[in-house]
């Protein structure tokens, strides 16, 4: 095992014997756009709504839900897709998530989620996954399109605009902590509040 | 053969329909072969402010919008601001006493199954003349015309 590294090590090392230094250069230069090219080609091929509704876990589940929601059907036709909300828009962050959707590859393979039956069984604790995200971010992907600072509580119902200043205003609450359930249907409640 | 249908499909129109006009009372306006406008639907009144119960034991109608509000066996939208424990924050008028009671008058803890949905019983308004003529009058107004009439 050692062995194999040291060769690894001596072999990079040693200055090219075939490869003139304009070739290893600008060849890597080229080749690294390339790559970083692909990379984030493929990251944001990930990052689609047709990517997401792909597998039918989420088709005929939750994105069957959100149809029938007001960020997927509205007056203005402006309307949310999968990863505005459930990817992070910043880079680090983004890449953080993506790291861990790899669990759900996984749960693609195994077929974790593969039926109804199993979805509405585990439905509780991926929600509480994402109330969790969701709390410990002040709901900011709620807030990349909803920002405090431009929402005019005037034109809000009083009831709104009363429960926004008390909690909303005062930092007290977050998005998620009253509009649970908003763009899905909500799981076994009574056991959310014990768990 | 299709001049037959037609035939027969023009003296159904003209035997049929003035006789069911006449006879049939209908929210629909016209006759029943024609696709009429569709009246435009009316917005739901949100002013949460508590409107008059036309009688004592009237469910209480909702002053806002519960477009999306999920009530089923997973979660009560509702109870989410009218439940005992949510009235501090939500200001909102707590359920009453009597949907804690099961049928035989006996209180529990929480709100009594059979008095779960809320929509059975509580609905919202909204903003558009009755379809149809209403002479409903309000106790105290009988209460009232009857005095009246008794003093003259």
């Amino acid at each position: 095992m050692f062995g194999w590294v040291k060769t690894l090590w001596d072999t990079l090392r040693r200055p090219s014997v075939h490869y003139s230094l304009g070739f290893l250069t600008i060849g890597g230069f080229v080749a690294g756009i390339i790559f970083w090219g692909a990379f984030n080609t493929a990251l944001e091929i990930s990052n689609t709504e047709t990517f997401c509704v792909g597998c039918h876990e989420m088709r005929d589940n939750v994105f069957a839900e959100l149809k029938g929601t007001i960020h997927y059907n509205n007056r203005s036709g402006v309307r949310a897709t999968c990863p505005d909300c459930h990817v992070p828009h910043e880079w680090t962050n983004k890449i953080a998530r993506k790291m861990q959707a790899s669990k759900e590859v996984w749960g693609k393979v195994f077929g974790t989620i593969s039926t109804r039956e199993k979805f509405l069984d585990k439905r509780l604790e991926l929600a509480q996954h994402e109330w969790a995200r969701l709390k410990a971010n002040n709901s900011l992907e709620c807030r990349n399109c909803h920002d405090l600072d431009y929402m005019d509580f005037t034109r809000q119902s009083t009831r709104a605009a009363e429960q926004h200043e008390r909690f909303l205003l005062s930092g007290e609450k977050t998005c998620i902590d009253c509009h649970k359930g908003i763009a899905h249907k909500l799981p076994d409640m009574a056991q959310a509040e014990g768990s | 053969m299709k001049a037959t249908i037609i035939l027969t499909a023009a003296a159904l129109v003209l035997l049929g329909v003035p006789a069911q006009a006449d006879e049939t009372a209908t929210l629909r306006g016209g006759p029943i072969a024609e696709t009429l406008d569709t009246p435009a639907m009316p917005k739901v009144v949100n002013k949460d402010l508590r409107q008059v119960r036309n009688y004592p034991e009237q469910p209480p109608i909702i002053p806002h919008k519960i477009d999306g509000y999920q009530v089923d066996l997973n979660s009560n939208r509702c109870m989410a601001c009218h439940a005992r424990t949510a009235i501090e924050q939500s200001q909102a008028p707590m359920v009453s006493i009597t949907h804690f009671m099961d049928r035989d008058g006996q209180p529990l803890a929480s709100i009594s199954p059979r008095r779960y949905f809320c929509t059975q019983c509580h609905v919202v308004q909204v903003d558009s003349p009755p379809l149809v003529e209403n002479d409903f009058v309000d106790i105290d107004t009988l209460l009232r015309r009857d005095a009246g009439a008794g003093q003259q």
